[in-house]
């Protein structure tokens, strides 16, 4: 059983008129097995908080804490976090040149793990989790996210997420961007891996259609930069019903 | 011919003002261009292994086929009048790649080399030439590809760090023939390669592709002229580069010229740079000057940009260290290039070599 904590986190970033802060206290936990919505509207801050956890070097943290059993995670490089059990996938996912899926893949394994998987059985590892993402084979040879259709994009981050079986899964809009039948396939991907790795997730959404696959136990919703409610899934359809304008004083 | 009469080399030595000599370090040539270096004839080109049928090599008699106006290329012309001659028979369809390595090295004289490359009519081959050790040595390396000949040369600059490489890889490429050139630099003090080519005849084609790595106080020049004269020819320049260290310093340059007879001609240049650290300096000029309207395309770019923040984000976001995430995005960065060679073997090489480069840069 992990735990992941937020305490008060306040996020920055630097603009051409000075830091302006994104975050402004947000308190979150999440233990193994649980999966939390964070629905929000545009521009509320859902990704800077998914990416605040992660790492990425644009946000400054300007005051709080984000502890994963205890082990503080702010001291952590980006490598460090996902070696410590968090995996983010990423709403604009990155392309990287001449570098293959393949060799992508088997390098975070490898780093992951501490040791590269036997090939024979990373092969079928790979193999039997793109047959289930419906993706062809050819998929593995060609460069990572280089010309991917956003559909595509998805499914490969969710193709990592199985591979990689974090304790913390963060999906930062992973539903925009999928016709019906995508979002089905990778929402079953979601859940499989949840199965296989009971792994905790934080699952940042605009919409509640995803949330027909992928049931949340909470449901937290996110305007200008923290939490402004919190309940079960029945918050949800209260979204579906209402939207966000009470959400959001101008 | 405007601007780029200016970049045609006169045969005097250079002062370093000219055009074509702006960017060289004319004090670290070890005299190759104005006479006081001693030239020694030392025949290091060698056939490495077997040569497949169809295929010559020896030292002989050799007549220069093209004009230059490069000072060094002259002045190798008038020490010897021999060189190694490589022919490809008409016809012959070389399945294995021909090699060629440097089999005698100096670095108290200069070895003033000449060597011909004559690809026959329709013949098929690829022809790689390893660079590696140190020593001093000019070159005038002429390449003829006949009409219907496919010729790949592949030539790669492993040297030593103490090697000084001044070299002209010019091609004349006949009707319906095409030449491809695949430069990989990693390693010398000053290298300086001009990869040029003469269109003779339509329906001839030329790729120029190049990768190289410089780290501190290496200079490596590529200097491309591809001359289109004649209808109908095509042209590709893809030329990638990575600096790291104080004073690594590259330079690209990309001419090409469309007379106004060259109608139908199609024409592209490239070059990247990725610049890895504070110090070192990558100059990049593409030049195209048109003389005629009637063409299919003409165009080029050149970037000079640092690590991509995004890029290693994404991959340290899996787990992966700083180090392997660099040597990830620079590996994806060259291998374009370096994939093109399809030798298996020199890829790993030189991709080790590159990642040997990059750790010598530090962070
Ligand atoms: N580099 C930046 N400069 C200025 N504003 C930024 C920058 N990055 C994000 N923001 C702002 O932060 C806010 C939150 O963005 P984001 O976290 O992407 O929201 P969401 O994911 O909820 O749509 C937005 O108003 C956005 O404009
Ligand atoms: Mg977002």
């Amino acid at each position: 059983m992990s735990t992941l904590e937020i305490r008060g986190l306040k996020v920055s970033v630097e603009t051409e008129q000075g830091a302006v802060e994104i975050l402004k206290g947000v308190d979150l936990t999440i233990k193994s097995g649980e999966t939390h919505a964070i629905m929000g509207p545009n521009g509320s801050g859902k990704s800077t908080l998914a990416y605040s956890i992660a790492g990425h070097p644009k946000y400054t943290i300007t005051e709080g804490t984000v502890t994963l059993d205890g082990e503080d995670v702010l001291e952590m490089s980006v490598d460090e976090r996902a070696k410590a059990g968090l995996f983010l996938a990423m709403q604009y996912p990155v392309e990287v040149p001449g570098v293959s899926v393949s060799n992508f893949l088997r390098t975070a394994a490898t780093a992951l793990r501490g040791e590269a998987p036997k090939l024979r059985e990373w092969v079928g590892e790979v193999k039997s989790a793109m047959e289930s993402l419906k993706m062809d084979p050819s998929f593995a040879q060609r460069n990572v996210n280089e010309g991917f259709s956003g559909g595509e994009k998805k499914r490969h981050e969710i193709m990592q997420l199985e591979l990689l079986k974090p304790k913390f899964a963060i999906l930062d809009e992973t539903d925009s961007g999928l016709d019906v039948d995508a979002l089905r396939i990778v929402s079953e991907g979601v859940v499989r891996a949840k199965e296989a790795n009971n792994h905790g997730i934080l699952l940042i959404t605009h919409y509640t259609r995803i949330l027909k696959y992928i049931k949340p136990d909470f449901v937290h919703v996110f305007a200008n930069g923290r939490i402004v409610e919190e309940g079960g899934p029945e918050l949800a359809d209260k979204l579906e019903a209402q939207g966000y304008a009470e959400y959001v004083t101008a | 011919m405007s601007s780029l009469q200016s970049n045609v080399l006169e045969n005097h030595t250079p002062t370093g003002r000219e055009e074509a000599w702006r960017f060289t370090p004319l004090k670290r040539l070890g005299g190759m261009h104005d006479g006081s270096a001693t030239a020694v004839e030392r025949n290091s080109l060698a056939v490495k292994g077997t040569l497949p049928t169809g295929v010559t090599f020896s030292h002989q008699e050799i007549e220069a086929v093209t004009q230059t106006d490069d000072v060094i290329v002259n002045r190798v012309r008038q020490f010897t009048t021999k060189g190694a001659v490589l022919s490809i028979a008409p016809n012959a369809e070389i399945a294995e790649p021909i090699m060629l390595n440097r089999s005698s090295f100096g670095t108290d004289s200069a070895e003033f080399s000449r060597v011909l490359i004559k690809a026959g009519s329709h013949s098929k081959s690829v022809v790689v030439i390893e660079n590696t050790g140190d020593t001093h040595l000019a070159e005038d390396l002429e390449i003829v590809v006949e009409p219907g000949a496919h010729l790949t040369l592949i030539a790669l600059q492993e040297w030593g760090s103490k090697t000084i490489h001044a070299a002209r890889h010019h091609a004349i490429v006949d009707r319906d023939a095409t030449f491809k050139s695949i430069v990989v630099t990693v390693g010398g003090d000053v290298v300086r390669l001009l990869p040029t080519v003469d269109f003779i005849a339509p329906g001839a084609s030329c790729d120029l592709s190049g990768v190289y790595f410089a780290t501190a106080g290496q200079f490596f020049e590529h200097r491309m002229f591809v001359d289109h004269k004649v209808p109908n020819a095509k042209s590709r320049v893809n030329y990638k580069g990575a600096l790291a260290g104080d004073k690594a310093h590259t330079v690209w340059i990309g001419d090409v010229f469309i007379r106004a007879a060259a109608e139908g001609t199609d024409t592209y240049e490239l070059n990247r740079n990725l610049l890895l650290s504070d110090g070192a300096r990558a100059d990049s000029v593409p030049n195209l000057e048109i003389e005629t309207g009637e063409i299919v395309g003409a165009g080029h770019a050149s970037t000079t940009g640092r690590f991509d923040d995004e890029q290693l984000f994404y991959l340290m976001s899996r787990g992966i260290n700083m180090d392997d995430a660099r040597r990830l995005v620079v590996r994806g960065f060259f291998n374009e290039i370096v994939s093109e060679i399809g030798i298996e073997e020199i890829q790993e090489r030189i991709m080790a070599r590159i990642d040997g480069e990059l750790a010598k840069a530090g962070k």
